[in-house]
């Protein structure tokens, strides 16, 4: 038995597209969809592989990450799951991509107009650490009824001397519905705000899709004298090239038992030690 | 780094692949047949086509033997083979009254239009451990086929008038207000609150038997006031026909085996201001009376007004008893969170104000 183009038959796919235009026109809103099974788990991307098989063509190029790696096994079970079931060219750095799909992580490079960068969405709403009912929320966002997500921050302000969301920060879009911008970490943020790339934000559990559209406002909820801030990485660099200016994991190195950065972003961290730039204060333990 | 990770993580997922196939198979006894699975983990099956929303026994069994066993693997695995396929056709309404009967009891009347038919149950037989099974021959099965089937009457009639039909005819069951003119599906809508009878109905019919049944519980032992009566349950195969969509009319497609219970609870009060009873509905696929009674008894809960206890609750019930979203969540707090747990981390040592440590 052979599987349709994308695995998905055709109607869900026209479903799918029909509710992603409707996330378009409405940025921030929850769209909420028919959310098909899929041969990977609830929770494991669902939500975004629905997008990516609703959007993909032939002639797409795809890029599929996991916390920032191309190589993570769940990454790589996505891609061969895409790959065997439409053929498509799949492409390591991220500017040959045309379709990304990713978890938890925002390429650092900057993404143009002609790419399309779809987020994989564990928990969609921003407010459900305020309230646990989904028709009160959708309520709260109707009425665009904020106040308790602001006395949430004021509160952890009082209590620890800054909001301490480490990743899901929430964010105002368009003004309007505040938004989970999926589980990236701060840095990724500021991403989203007027980038020339469309964003899209898919849940397969909680079936809802919603997303970024190009040029749109999106700002971290702050306070005026307590902003939002990224991690700071406190101008340590990446063990293998250098970089002081990614997102930076941290490591042990069991060699030297001492701690080292390396980026997130695997795919950025190679080419820049393809074009020669190196980390010049580490030995390689490798 | 880089192309090496890519393959190194590909390489990692075939190997595992291979050392599944391993693990099944490295006792070396007689592999498995699908239809021995089919026909001997018979109730195993059923869970599985009833939990995937599926019913398709074959493709259930070679579910289970892809699975190892584990039931909700096995559904997930089914239902994901859905997915691939088109929904070309929705089946006409079908009356249980026309099912064919291998089972059905009723608690609440001790005689019954048509009488108790005990069928398939192991209700009252004591759980020892039988021992004679590990003997268990080709000869014992066709010895005992020939005896058991030797004796054999087929019943006169296989259908049976439905026992709360009694109540309803003496107007003391609430009515429910009749079927919805058209069903909602949450297969192809996402379900939004309060939601229709229809939907969950749907959503625990593909619920997992052991979320159902724990919520069920609850409101039985304490969380909640339920305290019912079962009408009746009834297990058997259900004719269904579809519309033929050029000769307009009714066309016989195949019959299902499931199960029913319809459990009769506390008072409610009409537009009348007459009391009467309310019917909590239960039906899945397949044999599964504890499903379909867990199923009937959340049905009836799910109606209150105010939601008292979990059972009460519409959002709490459905969104935490599918088996296959409830079990993917849970596991995949096994894949990498090494990026957001670098931004906790460094919240954490801001927040407390404590120096990084050594680099």
């Amino acid at each position: 038995m052979a599987y349709n183009f994308a695995f998905i038959d055709e109607n869900a796919k026209r479903e799918i597209r029909r509710k992603i235009l409707k996330a378009v026109a409405i940025p921030g809103y929850q769209a909420p969809f028919g959310s098909r099974e899929l041969p990977i788990a609830r929770g494991w991307g669902t939500g975004g592989l629905q997008i990516t098989m609703s959007l993909i063509g032939p002639d797409d190029v795809l890029k599929v990450i996991d916390q920032g790696c191309d190589g993570s096994v769940n990454a790589v079970n996505l891609r061969n799951l895409l790959q065997k079931t439409t053929g498509v060219r799949t492409a390591y750095e991220t500017r040959q991509a045309t379709l990304i799909q990713s978890r938890h992580r925002i390429p650092e490079e900057t993404l143009t107009a002609d790419q399309i960068m779809v987020l994989q969405v564990p928990w969609p709403e921003a407010l459900r650490s305020v309230e646990p009912s989904e028709a009160r929320t959708r309520e709260m966002h109707a009425e665009k009824d904020y106040s308790r997500m602001w006395v949430y921050l004021y509160e952890d302000i009082v209590r620890w001397g800054e909001v301490t969301i480490g990743f899901r920060y929430p964010v105002m879009v368009n003004g309007r519905h505040i938004m989970d911008p999926s589980p990236i970490p701060r840095w990724d943020v500021p991403r989203l705000h007027m980038a020339e790339n469309l964003y899209l934000f898919g849940a397969g559990r909680e079936k809802r899709i919603y997303a970024v559209p190009p040029f749109t406002q999106v700002a971290p909820l702050e306070f005026a004298d307590h902003p939002f801030k990224t991690e700071d990485f406190g101008g340590r660099d990446c063990f293998l090239c250098g970089s002081t200016d990614t997102y930076l994991n941290e490591m042990f190195d069991s060699a030297t038992g001492r701690k080292i950065y390396a980026c997130s972003d695997t795919a950025f961290c190679d080419r820049r030690r393809a074009e020669g730039r190196m980390a010049e204060k580490h030995a390689y333990s490798q | 780094m880089g192309y090496v990770a890519v393959k190194g993580g590909a390489g990692a997922i075939a190997a595992a692949e291979e050392l599944v196939k391993y693990f099944r198979l490295k006792g070396r006894s007689e592999p498995l047949a699908a239809q021995q699975i089919q026909d001997q983990l018979r109730l195993a099956v059923d869970k599985v086509m009833g939990e995937a929303g599926l019913y398709a026994p074959f493709l259930a069994a070679l579910a289970v033997k892809q699975a190892e066993g584990d039931l909700i693997e096995a559904s997930f695995i089914l239902r994901a083979f859905c997915s691939s396929q088109p929904r070309r056709y929705y089946t006409a309404p079908a009356g249980t009254g026309e099912m064919e009967i291998i089972r059905r009891i009723s608690a609440a009347f001790k005689d019954i239009p048509g009488g108790q038919v005990l069928g398939p149950t192991r209700d009252y037989t004591q759980r020892l451990l039988d021992f004679s099974l590990a003997e268990e021959s080709r000869e014992h099965v066709e010895d005992f086929l020939e005896k058991f089937l030797k004796d054999v009457k087929p019943a006169a009639d296989f259908t049976f008038p439905k026992v709360i039909d009694l109540l309803r005819a003496e107007g003391l069951l609430d009515d429910e207000g009749g079927p919805a003119e058209e069903l909602f599906d949450i297969t192809r809508e996402a379900v939004s609150f309060p939601a229709p009878r229809s939907a969950r109905l749907q959503a625990m019919a593909r619920a997992e038997t052991g979320g159902l049944m724990a919520l069920a519980y609850s409101s039985m032992r304490g969380y909640g006031s339920a305290h019912p009566h079962l009408g009746e349950l009834r297990v058997g195969y259900l004719p269904l026909k579809i519309i033929h969509p050029e000769l307009k009319e009714e066309v016989f497609v195949g019959r299902v085996l499931v199960t029913e219970a319809e459990l009769i609870t506390r008072f409610a009060a009409g537009e009348d201001e007459q009391p009467r009873f309310t019917l909590g509905y239960g039906l899945c696929f397949g044999h599964n009376e504890l499903k379909a009674i867990s199923m009937a008894l959340l049905d009836r809960t799910m109606r209150a007004p105010v939601p008292g206890s979990p059972a009460e609750d519409q959002e709490f019930v459905i969104y935490h008893t599918d088996g296959i979203e409830a079990s993917g969540f849970s596991a995949h707090w096994k894949l990498p969170h090494y990026v957001d747990f670098q931004a906790d981390l460094q919240r954490l040592r801001s927040a407390g104000s404590r120096p990084e440590g050594e680099d």
